[in-house]
């Protein structure tokens, strides 16, 4: 579980995040979700310590990281995966090495059992067949499905995905949603995901914080969502006539 | 003033996470040996090739332009050797790497940065600093001596060239030349300052990709920045070091 309290951060006198409290539980996909340039980055960046917030509590199992110290960074930044929006594959090197490439750096294993790791992790996300191959000569898709396999190599207790869908086609992206989502049921992970893929959010949506301009403006769940009256939430996520008709129907079924 | 004292600052924090202990030796020697070869080995072809030409020509001028009867014959491969030996084969040859070896460096690790491959790094708890630029600096200035060797051999074989096919000189004369009044500490002179070029090269380089904040054309811009400065810095620490070494 991980746990922000009063989280606030700002750029050059610039309030990006203001007061921002919230619960991802785990063993379900926690979802941001809010438009572009709401703070959902900076958030993330600042929960996974790639930025520091200037006042509030990050807490991973009530433990504050930042309050930690360096090495106790290190150590939780170990029991963390995360998929970024490019992948951010490792070029230089091919897929297998990139899926080992946490294992050579932090487990005692041997190679043989590093392989086998790496190769179950890639069986995982279907990807076997393309081991060998480096990033630049597989599709986003795919190379999202490694960086998904990079990140669970470990066995994470914490999954961050930042726009995991970002670029890819409807189909992919569900391919990709019910990856992510099987794998936090699975590994019983606290997972956190940055979206704004509405598709993401009706399917995976099993807790949804909706940011608006740096302040927490909503959370609840998939359902809650239809029958929420928050305007600036219903503007954003039914802003397509299609979403508006989806809402229609769910909300015939509920009173139904 | 106060940009460039920020400059440094950040220069001297960003080596301060570089040189600490690998946590992986293992992952430290595979990335080593990776430098090694694309730093250092994918090199010597260019170096070769200057450096042959560049001591032919020198041949050629001095021949041409300084010796005359009142001097001994042995002036133009004597000087020959001495530039060579002096400041073409450290200096202008790393001149020449910062161009080669820095835009390298620092357009892979900018690429690196704006693609968030450092990030990801980082989230896994990696000292990237660590593990990008620490074998980088460690492969250019193991490699920076081969390569300063490699040049004073071409360059002497240049000259040479100039002999065999151009009968510009007499090989007896060039040969009396190249062997009168050797001191092998210029040799080491030579050596001694590339170990600081390299450092400069791969430090300089390292710190402008590993900073690059924005897209491509940042990192093209951090590219340049790279190669001016450590050229500059080059330039610089050379009139230092020439006047501590041979003094």
């Amino acid at each position: 579980m991980i746990e922000l309290k009063s989280l606030c951060k700002s750029f050059e006198e610039k309030d990006v995040l203001e007061d921002i409290n919230a619960v991802f539980q785990n063993g379900i996909t926690n979802l941001i979700i809010g438009q572009s340039g709401s703070g959902k980055t900076v958030l993330m960046k600042c929960i996974v310590g790639l930025l520091t917030p200037e006042k509030g509590e990050i807490l991973y199992d009530g433990r504050n990281f930042l309050n930690m110290t360096k090495k106790e960074k290190i150590a939780l930044r170990r029991e963390m995966g995360m998929i970024f929006q490019s992948a951010a594959l490792f070029d230089s090197m091919t897929v297998l090495e990139n899926v080992m490439f946490p294992l050579d750096m932090f487990s005692n294993d041997t190679v043989r059992n590093r392989i086998k790791r790496a190769q179950f992790c890639l069986d995982r996300v279907n990807l076997i067949e393309a081991q060998q191959k480096y990033p630049g000569e597989i599709s986003g898709g795919m190379q999202k499905r490694v960086a998904i396999a990079r990140a669970i190599a470990l066995n994470p207790q914490y999954l961050f995905c930042d726009e995991p869908n970002s670029g890819l086609d409807p189909k992919t992206s569900l391919v990709i949603d019910e990856l992510i989502h099987g794998i936090t049921t699975e590994y019983n992970m606290t997972t956190i995901i940055n979206t704004h893929d509405m598709n993401s959010v009706i399917g995976i949506g099993d807790e949804i914080l909706f940011i608006h301009n740096g302040h927490k403006e909503w959370q609840g769940t998939k359902s809650d969502i239809f029958t929420s009256s928050d305007e600036k939430l219903n503007n954003f996520v039914f802003a397509s006539e299609l979403f508006r008709k989806v809402k229609d129907v769910e909300i015939q079924n509920i009173e139904g | 003033m106060l940009k460039a004292l920020q400059t440094l600052g950040s220069y001297m924090i960003l080596m301060g996470k570089t040189f600490t202990r690998p946590e992986r030796m293992r992952m430290f020697f595979k990335q080593y040996t990776k430098e090694l070869s694309q730093l250092g080995v994918n090199s010597i072809g260019i170096v070769l090739l200057i450096s042959f030409f560049i001591g032919a020509v020198i041949c050629i001028q001095i021949k041409l332009n300084i010796q005359s009867p009142w001097m001994p014959r042995f002036v133009t491969g004597y000087t020959t050797r001495e530039i060579m030996l002096l400041e073409f084969s450290s200096s202008i040859m790393c001149l020449i790497l910062a161009g080669k070896v820095g835009s390298n460096i620092a357009s892979e690790l900018g690429t690196m940065r704006v693609t968030q491959q450092i990030d990801a790094l980082e989230i896994m708890g990696v000292n990237s600093a660590n593990f990008l630029i620490l074998p980088k600096i460690t492969a250019l200035v193991t490699m920076i001596p081969v390569l300063v060797t490699f040049s004073i051999f071409a360059g002497i074989i240049g000259a040479y060239a100039t002999a065999w096919f151009g009968q510009i000189i007499n090989q007896e004369d060039l040969t009396y030349g190249l062997q009168y009044s050797f001191k092998e500490w210029f040799i080491w002179c030579g050596i001694i300052k590339s170990l600081f070029f390299a450092f400069i090269i791969s430090s300089v380089s390292s710190y402008f990709g590993y900073t690059v904040e924005g897209g491509s054309i940042e990192v093209g811009k951090a590219s340049t920045n790279a190669v001016v400065c450590s050229s500059v810095l080059i330039l610089f620490s050379d009139l230092f070091l020439t006047q501590l070494l041979t003094k």
